[in-house]
């Protein structure tokens, strides 16, 4: 293969061999779980090369989890914009409601593979952990999830789905009560069960070899995307949308988009309430380059070096660092991160309800927001949003926020 | 050099090391020197500074505790720092920094080096760095005059445990269970393994920790390493003292059932 294409193609060939996409990623864990990542890495790759894995995990994503997702061609939201083509590419129809079914499949399939039997994982919206027990169940695994307390208590629909299937939600009163002290406790967790447990980590952060093997399992979105816009359109997207908690969806959609230069790549965090650090998830902005949970990237910190809390109105960005792939890609300027405040976010999935009929999840809402401030400027360009979840999970936030709608009575007059 | 020179003064002495644990500003930056010249009167060869971090994913429940409350108190590296500056006016105890590796990278690993060997510490443990991602910060360390010391694990492959040697100066520290910092009813039985595979790879001293809290675990512990780690025990210590006097005696009094425990041992 040519490696000669130019900065596009160095950029689809990492990480490196030490799992760094440039200095970004890496390896900083305590050294009991260095050789437990190191079998995880030879196992991931000696699956990638197995055409009983991929065949497996291609018949489970198409005949289990839904795939492909369409691209709806989402004409009411681009007239009300002002004239922008909108496509979303619909990952909310995915079986459990989001994206992240795409690699806890790939995950759990080679959990089965190392014969490890128990499933621990952390949740933040508690998509990423209703999505692990619901593998766990399909492979009749034992399943444990970690999760903050305070994103119990916001995502209470979602503790209870996951324990219908039969997870044990395990609570974390530790720290911010959110997802960075859930992360923490699975990494507690594993370092103690190493050798019988998976850690199936929901994002695209975390040690080597889980930035990539995370991405990996979620390029389908992209290559999808990147066929079914060339026919619909017979070209490629002038920009494409995608919010970025850890990143998992947007790493997933962009990654098939990397060679072409010309496509957009806008990633989208949490701009919470405002600008002060602690109240809001945006790390470019706010960040500086860290550790955290096993690897280097941009990550909220304080001037001594302890990790900042966040806030957002979205569990599933509402996470101090970014992963390392999207903080390389935002230094060599092949994508840009911008972020989306709680009101914009809100508005924007008031706005996708009305016009489409569609209720995005709130972290989905922060990349649907984003294409919307920018659609002003936008008459004629093809837009991808990437709605990487559906809002159920998200109703009681939803009607605590628009207290009019609850407050209507009934309304009609009888 | 006090770290070789206190492991070759007890080899002559025919004991292990016993070596102590204790978060650097809990309960207060204040309370520190007084808890450090407590655990030398009881007979502890070596002190372990832990300096506080907001998300320290290898301790247990006690030591993130201590963690919390040493932030509350407004610890930062610096302080630590200081603290240990004020341990070293008067005593000669060897001083280990052991911390999370995002507040060294904030302070910076240049300065660091530079402003530990002022402050007369003796050696650097970062938790969260890996021999693999090591190559900067060693030589940096090192050159300043300060031990790197790397933790080795009952995981740890003898590929990885010969680079853990390499990267070592000082002590080799030896995670004697899988698991988070915390103490255990019982020993795992995979240290003696580790302990054994540790030797091939290195003449340096080996010291055990995690999951020891007790003078007969201690003994047990110092039959087959040079030194023994012992850290929350001490912590939980400080914890349930937190109001009143009296922490620095207890302090002492615990210290000194470990040592004598030791003193038994012929190594």
């Amino acid at each position: 293969m040519s490696t000669t294409i130019g900065g596009s193609q160095a950029l689809s060939q990492q990480p490196d061999a030490g799992g760094h996409f440039g200095e970004f990623g890496g390896r900083y864990v305590p050294e009991t779980l260095m050789a437990p990542l190191e079998e995880l890495e030879a196992a991931y790759r000696a699956a990638r090369q197995d055409p009983a894995f991929q065949a497996e995990l291609d018949d489970l994503l198409a005949n289990y989890a839904g795939r492909p997702t369409p691209l709806y061609h989402a004409r009411r939201l681009g007239e009300t914009l002002g004239g922008a083509n909108i496509y979303l590419k619909r990952e909310d129809l995915l079986h459990t409601g989001a994206h992240k079914i795409n690699n806890c499949l790939g995950q759990a399939l080679l959990a089965r593979r190392m014969g490890k039997r128990r499933i621990i994982a952390e949740t933040g919206a508690g998509q990423h952990g209703v999505a692990t027990a619901t593998v766990c169940a399909l492979f009749g695994m034992e399943c444990v999830v970690y999760m903050g307390e305070e994103d119990m208590r916001r995502q209470r629909l979602n503790v209870f789905r996951m324990r219908l299937l039969g997870a044990r939600v395990a609570g974390v009163a530790a720290g911010s009560r959110t997802l960075k002290d859930a992360i923490s406790e699975a990494m507690r967790d594993w370092v103690t069960n190493v050798s019988t447990t998976h850690y199936l980590l929901g994002s695209a952060l975390g040690a080597h070899p889980y930035p990539m093997m995370v991405r990996d399992f979620h390029r389908v979105i992209g290559e999808e995307a990147r066929r079914q816009i060339l026919d619909s359109e017979q070209r490629l997207p002038h920009a494409i949308f995608a919010c970025v908690g850890g990143g998992s969806n947007a790493i997933g959609v962009f990654h098939a988009f990397l060679a072409d230069s010309g496509v957009e790549l806008i990633g989208v965090e949490a701009g919470g309430r405002g600008q002060t650090l602690g109240e809001h998830a945006a790390r470019f902005s706010g960040g500086l380059p860290g550790v955290l949970h096993g690897c280097f990237s941009f990550v909220l910190q304080n001037e001594d070096g302890q990790i900042s809390p966040t806030h957002s109105v979205s569990a599933g960005l509402d996470y101090a660092m970014v992963g390392p792939e999207h903080a390389w890609l935002q230094q060599k300027g092949r994508a840009h991160y911008t972020s989306a405040t709680d009101d914009e976010a809100l508005e924007a999935a008031r706005l996708l309800a009305r016009t489409e009929g569609i209720i995005p999840a709130l972290e989905s809402a922060h990349a649907v927001a984003a294409a919307v401030r920018r659609a002003p400027k936008a008459k004629g360009e093809i837009h991808l949003i990437n709605l990487s979840g559906r809002g159920d999970k998200d109703i009681d936030i939803y009607r605590d926020n628009f207290v009019e709608l609850d407050a209507q009575g009934s309304d009609y007059a009888h | 050099m006090r770290i070789s020179a206190m492991f070759e003064r007890l080899r002559g002495e025919g004991r292990p090391a016993l070596i102590a644990y204790i978060t650097a500003g809990d309960p207060s930056p204040e309370r520190t020197p007084a808890l450090a010249a407590a655990l030398e009167r009881g007979g502890v060869d070596l002190v372990e500074l832990g300096v506080p971090f907001s998300d320290p994913i290898a301790d247990g429940p006690v030591i993130q505790s201590a963690s919390e409350r040493a932030l509350s108190a407004g610890t930062t590296l610096q302080i630590v720092l200081e603290v240990a500056e004020q341990i070293r006016r008067h005593s000669d105890i060897p001083l280990l920094l052991f911390s999370y590796l995002n507040p060294v990278l904030r302070y910076g690993v240049e300065a660091l080096a530079h402003d530990a060997v002022k402050a007369g510490v003796d050696g650097v443990l970062l938790t969260d760095l890996t021999v693999e991602e090591a190559g900067h910060t060693v030589p940096v360390l090192r050159n300043a005059g300060l031990d790197t010391i790397f933790l080795a694990s009952p995981t740890s492959t003898p590929r990885r445990l010969e680079l853990v040697a390499r990267h070592s100066s000082g002590f080799v520290y030896l995670v004697s269970r899988t698991g988070v910092t915390g103490e255990r009813e019982s020993l795992s039985g995979s240290l003696e393994a580790l302990v054994s595979n540790m030797r091939k790879a290195t003449s340096l001293p080996l010291a055990a920790g995690f999951g020891i809290s007790t003078p007969g675990q201690a003994a047990q512990v110092g039959r087959m390493a040079d030194g023994v780690v012992v850290g929350s025990a001490f912590v939980r210590i400080i914890e349930q003292n937190l109001t009143g006097a009296g922490m620095e005696a207890k302090i002492e009094s615990f210290a000194r059932g470990l040592s004598t425990a030791l003193k038994g041992v012929n190594v």
